[in-house]
């Protein structure tokens, strides 16, 4: 009985989080003629394919439109904005856990309250930023500005992980003949790839999932990233090509959920800091 | 080789003062203890010999070389194993133990030569190839010192290196440990909680409390004449007895100290012996194979509800009856006098 | 024999780590700081993005805007949102979290789908959303007919009242998933023996729950509120993608009413005046962060 009711319970939570990617799946390859039947027609089972799946959607998609395009555009982005954030954050975490000592945890928590801060309060003035940089429109902007998010978490991230790596191997190769900025480029390196390996993570998600400043900064359509071109650019008018629409959103969630799955835990230590140990 | 002198060092972590004005002087090619319960500031001292800690300030001197604040740690000519063994788990165990050659540009014979050299010391010859996270505890502790012996230091620094090991490997560890110290002759300080590990290895002992050093001797100084009743009672299992014993021949407020093994049956000591007697008020007797220890209170003395200890020896059969009073005694060669104010010794 | 030795600068940690943090902190004082400041200036200036002058405008954009119905909608409507979603965050991931640390057959995939929501970007679920809420395919209203339980028409996002319900409804799904992870991380750091200590003592599951668990769980459910509060109060993309703020300007919030007056009606003053309602909730949460992190510090010296 008790088994029962978690099987039910957990079925619950899955069709809730689940259904959309669902409908998403079952809409990219549905035929038109089976896909726009009003509701109110209560004969036409809409949960299901009544005419065989078709990947016409998924052709007009990758040939009709400039999704290809913003995949490219994000990736550039991607590439930029990671090295940016682990040039940046990597050696600023280390810092603050290893180098500046008792001001470390105090500078850290200023560092991570600049991440509460939202991208919906500094729009306005990053775009006038940007249009004094002469920016407006191109992949540069996002490639500055996204930077201001990724590096005050992943800041943060380095400097939790740090904490738990032993000090000992490094001071052990300070006594054996390293000076401290040897140990830092020689040794610390090998310690730190896993911490360094969720900033690279965290940064392709926050890229591949941010909207607001793409949103603010980007007009074209061929210097869009994937996150605006498919709800704004797909949308031809007033016309949604709800098939081509929704492959696009599934195309870009599936690839994002199988690596937020495999680093889940990684992050969420950030969040949660002290508090679940307190 | 060379001696360290450390002279009115201090370190202050803001309001707390973790070693508070230390003066100190290791011999070459001494063995010297510091013995400290966790908070005495013993780890603290030796990092800062280690350069891993800057001292607030005091002076230490390696050699003829002074070190404090300036001398990084690389340039002060030491060796240290922590705790942990801190080996590199990315590096072989030929790997770990070259890592000091390697820093300091030794040429690939030459390394190869010295690390074979320290291995065989330490018969992990077999184990060269493998990695850290291969190795016992034991095996990696060996590791961890072959590759501070390889830099051929003018002192050895060593934290706890025997901690992590169970008790069994501890002492065969202990004994490899000193033997080899005999046979190089480095001047080695070493960092203990455990005072059977500091009378064991340590040629001196220097027992801290609160960055204090409270005593400096030989094991046997330490344990026959503490200079306190800290060092009394934390030297030494069971703890020296303490007793306000009301003697009219003593000032006022004096302690009687002494050890358990000393407070014996009256009826087991030779009639020529100048003893102290007690009235000892047995309420428990603990067997424990080689040794028998017997709680009690003493009749008559200031605190009459102290526990008071006796560790009779195995070749005692003499039966002790619990709940009984008895007559014990102490040679008075044995009884040690502390000032009840300021706990430090009395001549007496 | 004095080694020819002294500290270099690649010894010196006050150097090396200065050098290592002034990139970081560099970005973060330029591009956060500096514009954080910018945005409240902006709010008492008549700056436009046409134009590079930027006046003195005093309150001029505050008064304007609190005699506007449609911002006083929109700040009614961000707190609505935001608490209403809250709510059910927590009702749903302290719920999903006792669901989740049990074993059972299929939990990976479970533990996968689950997580879809927090993974996909904000826009392409939105996106989704608007198809499933669509006024003439909704699946939803489909369903509730087929089931008998709707026998008129739900207009989802042509209804203030209904579109908000969904807006409310979308966020909620969002960024539940991510609370029960962090709610799962709390549970796991309970020590076992409590647990079992309550178990001996005789305790049930419920009470077990609520005495034991729930409690010990508070700083952990505070910090997903907290994060929750964030992301739904800031956010843009959910409404302005589900629907435009419309109909008729009913359903927007701080963000997207922001956005349409700063960035594409151009008045970047009167833009950042209302962005600047954003603050309250981050304070709230800014506090909550620091009464936390203090309650760690004090609980980690004992």
């Amino acid at each position: 009985m008790k088994r029962v009711a978690l099987y039910a319970a957990a079925l619950g939570f899955v069709v809730f989080a689940g259904f959309p990617f669902y409908w998403m799946l079952v809409t990219s390859f549905k035929q038109n003629r089976d896909l726009y039947v009003g509701a109110s027609d209560m004969s036409h089972i809409p949960w299901i394919f009544n005419d065989p799946p078709t990947l016409e959607h998924v052709k007009l998609l990758l040939g009709q439109t400039d999704f290809p395009r913003w995949v490219l555009n994000t990736l550039v982005v991607v590439v930029a904005v990671v090295v940016i954030t682990v040039a940046v954050a990597v050696p600023a975490g280390y810092s603050l856990a290893r180098l500046v000592g008792r001001w470390g945890e105090r500078m850290g928590m200023g560092i991570f309250f600049t991440y509460l801060i939202p991208p919906t309060l500094l729009f306005v003035p990053f775009s006038r930023l940007i249009s004094l940089l002469g920016l407006q429109d191109s992949l540069g902007a996002l490639i500055l500005i996204y930077p201001t998010m990724t590096i005050p978490f992943c800041t943060w991230l380095v400097m939790g992980f740090l904490r738990s790596v032993p000090w000992e191997i490094e001071e052990q190769a300070m006594i054996d003949g390293y000076s401290r900025l040897a140990v830092i480029l020689k040794v610390a390196p090998r310690l730190i790839v896993p911490g360094i390996l969720t900033v690279v993570v965290f940064s392709f998600t926050l890229v591949l999932q941010e909207f607001v400043y793409a949103l603010t900064f980007i007009s074209s359509v061929n210097k869009m990233t994937v996150s605006l071109g498919v709800p704004i650019a797909l949308v031809r008018g007033d016309v949604y090509h709800w098939g081509s629409l929704m492959a696009a959103a599934l195309f870009t969630s599936i690839p994002l959920a199988i690596i937020y799955n495999a680093f889940i835990d990684r992050f969420i230590q950030g969040f949660t800091m002290g508090a679940v140990k307190g | 080789m060379a001696g360290i002198e450390i002279r009115s060092l201090r370190k202050h972590f803001g309001d707390l003062h973790a070693v508070d004005g230390v003066d100190l002087s290791i011999r070459d090619g001494e063995f010297l203890v510091l013995l400290g319960s966790s908070g005495s500031g013993k780890t603290t001292l030796l990092r800062m010999i280690a350069g891993l800690e800057r001292p607030t300030s005091g002076e230490i001197h390696i050699g003829d070389q002074r070190v404090d604040g300036d001398v990084p740690p690389r340039a002060r000519g030491i060796a240290m194993v922590f705790q942990s063994y801190a080996l590199y788990p990315h590096r072989t165990v030929f790997q770990n133990i070259a890592f000091p050659l390697e820093a300091s540009r030794t040429p690939r014979k030459q390394i190869e030569e010295k690390v074979r050299w320290a291995a065989e010391l330490f018969s992990i010859s077999r184990y060269l190839d493998r990695y850290p996270r291969q190795l016992s505890g034991g095996e990696r502790q060996r590791v961890a010192l072959c590759r501070a012996l390889v830099r051929d230091p003018k002192v050895f620094l060593l934290d706890e290196p025997l901690a992590n090991l169970d008790a069994k490997l501890r002492n065969t560890a202990r004994d490899d440990l000193k033997r080899f110290q005999r046979q190089i002759q480095t001047t080695t300080v070493y960092v203990t909680h455990d005072q059977v590990e500091a009378m064991g290895l340590g040629d001196r002992i220097v027992v801290m409390e609160r960055g204090k050093v409270r005593q400096i001797g030989t094991p046997q100084e330490v344990y026959e004449d503490p200079v306190d009743t800290f060092v009394a009672t934390f030297v030494g299992q069971p703890p020296m007895n303490l007793l306000d014993a009301g003697d009219p021949s003593l000032p006022p407020r004096t302690l009687t100290g002494f050890r358990p093994e000393h407070f014996l049956p009256k009826s087991v000591f030779g009639s020529g012996e100048d003893l102290r007697t007690f009235r000892f008020a047995v309420r428990r007797v603990e067997y424990l194979g080689s040794d028998r220890y017997v709680y009690g209170s003493v009749a008559g003395s200031g605190a009459p509800d102290a526990t008071i200890i006796a560790k009779l020896p195995a070749t005692i059969t003499l039966g002790i009856p619990e709940g009984e009073t008895q007559e014990f005694a102490v040679p008075r060669r044995a009884l040690r006098y502390f000032d009840a104010e300021t706990g430090l010794r009395r001549k007496g | 024999m004095t080694l020819p030795f002294r500290r270099t600068l690649a010894d010196r940690e006050d150097v090396l780590g200065g050098a290592m943090l002034a990139p970081a902190l560099a970005y973060v004082i330029l591009l956060v700081g500096v514009p954080f400041a910018f945005a409240i200036a902006l709010g008492f200036s008549n700056a436009t993005a046409g134009s590079l002058s930027f006046g003195w405008a005093g309150l001029h954009n505050y008064r304007a805007i609190l005699s506007d119905p449609i911002f006083l909608r929109a700040l009614r409507n961000s707190v609505v949102v935001t608490i209403g979603s809250q709510v059910l965050v927590v009702v749903l991931a302290t719920a999903a979290a006792q669901v989740f640390r049990a074993t059972f057959r299929g939990k990976r995939f479970a533990r996968f789908v689950l997580l879809l929501p927090w993974a996909v970007p904000v826009s392409l679920a939105a996106i989704a959303w608007t198809w499933i809420f669509d006024s003439t395919f909704s699946v939803i209203n489909w369903t509730l007919k087929a089931a008998g339980l709707l026998h008129g028409w739900l207009y989802w996002l042509g209804d203030p009242a209904l579109a908000l319900l969904a807006i409310i409804i979308v966020q909620a799904w969002r960024i539940f998933p991510f609370a029960t992870v962090i709610v799962l991380a709390g549970l796991s750091s309970i020590p076992q023996e409590i647990v079992e200590a309550a178990i001996v003592d005789g305790a049930g599951f419920w009470r077990r729950l609520f005495r034991v668990e729930l409690p010990l769980l508070l700083p952990v459910v505070a910090v997903a509120v907290l994060f929750g509060v964030v992301y739904t109060a800031t956010d843009l993309g959910v409404v302005y993608i589900l629907t435009g703020g419309g109909p008729a300007n009913t359903t927007h919030v701080l963000p997207t009413l922001a956005f349409q007056r700063g960035i594409l009606g151009a008045d970047l003053g009167q833009g950042a005046a209302i962005a600047v309602f954003l603050l309250p909730f981050l304070i709230v949460v800014a506090i909550g962060m620091l009464r936390l992190a203090h309650r760690t510090e004090v609980g980690g010296a004992q």
